[in-house]
């Protein structure tokens, strides 16, 4: 039995296991009463997988919780919402074909006599709207809002019932401007008057100095450890969010990277978001021949979004690109592809493979043409290939014509760089190619990465793994808020140096200086 | 003076069924004078009931991102149902029993109510497409349509005094100059539209259409909404299966056919879109109309069969051309309007 008057939520050991993954592992949380209650760790590191716990979103595997000395279980959102907890999510999850009263007012609707009141419902939109000083006429379709004011009809929809007591807010500025924060912050301090308690998520550290109260830093899964704000610096945190553990081997490169050539140079390359604001914003970037370019940054800083740009993908991006010294019109995919790039995507089961074709036909997709005469396909010529990949990467195949899933998700990658290879690029750009597979896999793509790279292939790789990208990149840009923060390379790659300056695009919004 | 202008076009776009349906009316009665008569209109109202109530059931089932293919064979197993109910009773054992027609209307409105449940239950529980279970619940009606009289027709359905069961017929009788079928059209279509708009069920069937994952996450059940719109769909289809045996005075195990096409074809005349989360009664109201005045105007006019449907085909493709020019019309607008307040 759990009782604390000052906690009013007790998370006692929570696991949550994914097939294949540990998201939470043993990690206890007290969510303090009238306080602002942050939750600090990397991406991955279960953060907001501990929050759908809180809110009924997902159950948990293992472990309980408890709330005024009672042990509870939320099977559902209407579980928790009967508690008084509420979230608003990292994703907004609006409805766009509906009015602003439809949405604020969606699943807690006032009825008269089983019919629906409008007036009331229209009223109270606007009484919300008005204390979150964003004045929106409550008819007006959601679709046809900014996203920061979608932001706001977000947060008002928690503010519907009066008996919220516990308000979850996973990253709610991610999308605002400044003066949006601003008045957030208000409502906040306005809702710890009130006794609610806030949970409060986000990245932008001098946000949470400014309005947390007490931080709890997760990495991994695990617990690291939690602290009032007044006790604590930036230093603190950002040591406790990285760690210390693991070291990968970094490699030693032969080629004389001074004098490569540029074989590729981005100049105010900007991409613009759907609702308002930047998700690439004037970002200037070169590639050498042979080197093992990095970017880092966090979700959503706009990394996998300057692959898309290059692969012609984002037609509607702006900005030049110079290849081999001349420059490049960006056409379809398959121009790319001829020019000389290749993709390893970032979701490999959606984007790098077709499932329902086997190992060998995976590899060849991109360069099925290289093997056809006059539009026959020649298989032995095809076979001789993949088998060549194969051995080049050690992909551990017992047959290449057995189905694509029949490998672990180590080779599948594998053979998705194979895939790439095979198309004889010129420039290959690897968005996170070492998420979800081991420990033993992740060396081993590193090393082909390191392996092709001496050969004169230049390569631009993504992670938001610090050690990973500090041990192969070359040199690394970081992009924070679609813009471009720092560049560094040799002694200047840090971890203090990528993390600070993967925050450093956050904290004064998103107006865009044109 | 370029935004009045776009602003205009919206207008004319959004309330363009309702435009086609005047211009078609006045095209028939120039093309044939006799068009325009109280007789041909009551004609025309009497075929619009029967797709319309179709449709209003296939409005929901679309609005929630789903299709309904089953409800034409609904039609023709619950006329045979009804009929063969009529003609030979109910035998158990021995013992053969009969129904007064009140009976039989609610037990053929629930057999309705019943096929929509398993539709709704199969795409939402097993996870089948719609599209895939609606068909396949559309060939098992059809064929136990056929069934239930090796596929001969039920001519009695007027019923025997002596039985107590007489009075099917009055469903396909005209009460002040006006056909049963359109009142029950006109009821059905109120509450309807009431359901839709007036009550949190509507909002949710909005809402699971419109992003189904956040209407989870708002606490809306969206599997519980689903079945619901099919069971709707499946009631919808029953009155058809009754009315269309008492106007034709016969149950007949083809009766039907088809017809879900011109339901969904009505549904999407009216803006339904069928990607879910937009659609209105009133809007499936003329889209009915208008399939209903260019198959009897066409009919009148002399245009034969095969060139009717060509004609259909092309108008329901224009339709959804519009509607999506309107979608990019718009959001350019929203863009615009964007730019001009930055």
């Amino acid at each position: 039995m759990f009782d604390d008057p000052n906690v009013v939520l007790h998370c006692e050991k929570i696991d949550k296991i994914y097939p294949g993954t540990k998201a939470l592992d043993q990690v206890s949380f007290d969510l303090l009463k009238a306080k602002v209650n942050v939750l600090i760790g990397e991406n991955g590191a279960g953060k907001s997988t501990l929050m759908k716990m809180i809110a009924g979103i997902e159950q948990p595997s293992a472990g309980k919780m408890y709330m005024d000395g009672q042990e509870v279980y939320f099977k559902d959102t209407n579980a928790a919402r009967a508690r008084g907890i509420g979230i608003i999510h990292q994703e907004l999850s609006l409805f766009p074909n509906l009015t602003v009263y439809q949405n604020i007012f969606m699943n807690h609707e006032k009825t008269n006599m089983g019919f629906l009141d409008d007036k009331q419902h229209v009223d109270g939109a606007i009484k919300i709207l008005k204390r979150l000083e964003h004045e929106i006429p409550p008819d007006t379709m959601v679709g046809d809002l900014r996203v920061g004011q979608q932001q706001m009809v977000e947060i008002a929809r928690n503010l519907v019932d009066n008996d919220l007591r516990v308000l979850i807010m996973d990253e709610p500025t991610s999308s605002l401007s400044a003066a949006e924060v601003k008045v957030l912050f208000k409502i906040m301090r306005e809702l710890l008057e009130q006794g609610i308690s806030i949970v409060y998520i986000s990245h932008r550290l001098e946000e949470i100095m400014e309005i947390g109260d007490h931080v709890t830093i997760l990495r991994d899964g695990k617990y690291v450890a939690d602290a009032d704000i007044k006790d604590i610096t930036l230093e603190w945190i950002v040591e406790n969010m990285v760690g210390k553990n693991t070291q990968y081997h970094r490699f030693t490169r032969s080629i004389d990277l001074d004098h490569a050539e540029k074989i590729l140079e981005v100049k105010n390359l900007s991409l613009p978001k759907t609702g308002g604001g930047w998700l690439l914003d004037n970002v200037n970037m070169y590639l050498k021949k042979g080197e093992v370019l990095g970017i880092y940054g966090l979700l959503g800083a706009g990394r996998s979004e300057v692959f898309e740009c290059l692969m012609g993908m984002r037609p509607e991006h702006s900005g030049e690109v110079d290849y081999n010294g001349k420059p490049m019109k960006i056409g379809s995919i398959a121009d790319q592809l001829n020019a000389g790039f290749a993709i390893v995507p970032e979701d490999r089961q959606r984007q790098g493979l077709v499932q329902s074709l086997d190992i060998c036909k995976n590899a060849s997709l991109a360069s099925l043409e290289d093997f056809a005469t006059l539009s026959l396909m020649n298989y032995a010529a095809e076979e001789k290939a993949v088998d060549a990949e194969i051995q080049e990467l050690h992909i551990k195949v017992a047959d290449k014509h057995l189905p694509i899933l029949s490998l672990s998700g180590g080779n599948q990658q594998k053979v998705v760089i194979a895939k790439g290879l095979m198309t004889k690029p010129t420039v290959l750009l690897m968005d996170e190619p070492s998420r979800g597979i081991d420990i033993g896999a992740k060396t081993e793509v590193f090393e082909i990465i390191h392996k092709f790279s001496e050969k004169g292939l230049s390569i631009i790789v993504i992670s938001s793994e610090l050690k990973e990208i500090m041990a192969i990149a070359d040199r690394i840009y970081v992009l924070s808020n679609g813009k471009c923060t720092a560049e560094l390379s040799g002694s200047e790659i840090t971890e203090d140096n990528l993390v600070r300056a993967s925050y450093a695009g956050l904290g004064t919004g998103k107006n865009h200086a044109a | 003076m370029k935004k009045d202008n776009s602003q205009l076009i919206m207008t004319l776009l959004k309330g363009r069924t309702f435009i086609v349906l005047i211009l078609l009316i006045i095209f028939f009665s120039f093309a044939s004078p006799s068009f325009l008569s109280l007789n041909t209109l009551t004609m025309v109202a009497k075929h619009v009931a029967l797709y319309g109530i179709l449709a209003l059931g296939m409005t929901f089932v679309i609005i929630t991102g789903g299709i309904d293919l089953s409800v034409g064979s609904v039609v023709g197993l619950v006329g045979m149902l009804a009929g063969g109910l009529i003609q030979e009773g109910l035998t158990i054992g021995a013992k053969t029993y009969y129904f007064t027609v009140p009976a039989i209307v609610v037990l053929m409105l629930c057999i309705g109510c019943l096929i929509g449940l398993v539709n709704g239950l199969i795409i939402t529980k097993l996870n089948v497409a719609a599209f895939i279970t609606t068909l396949g619940t559309m060939y098992i009606c059809r064929g136990l349509a056929n069934l239930r009289s090796n596929g001969a027709t039920f001519a009695a359905i007027g019923g025997y005094e002596g039985l107590g069961n007489v009075g099917l017929k009055a469903l396909g009788a005209d009460f002040m100059g006006i056909p049963a079928g359109v009142y029950v059209f006109a009821i059905l279509s109120i509450i309807a539209a009431v359901l839709l708009n007036r009550t949190p069920t509507g909002w949710h069937i909005l809402a699971v259409g419109g992003n189904e994952k956040s209407a989870k996450l708002s606490g809306i059940k969206a599997d519980q909404v689903k079945i619901m719109t099919y069971v709707i769909s499946g009631f919808c289809a029953a009155w058809i299966g009754l009315i269309n045996t008492a106007q034709l005075s016969a149950a007949h195990p083809a009766s039907g056919d088809g017809w879900e096409m011109n339901a969904i074809a009505a549904t999407v005349l009216g803006g339904t879109s069928m990607s879910g989360g937009s659609g209105t009664i009133i809007g499936t109201i003329v889209g009915a109309f208008v399939i209903g005045v260019i198959n009897d105007g066409m009919t009148m006019c002399g245009v034969s069969e095969f060139w009717q449907k060509i004609i259909r085909g092309a108008v329901i493709i224009l339709a959804v051309v519009i509607d999506q020019t309107q979608r990019n019309l718009q959001a350019k607008m929203a863009l615009q309007a964007r730019n001009e307040s930055k």
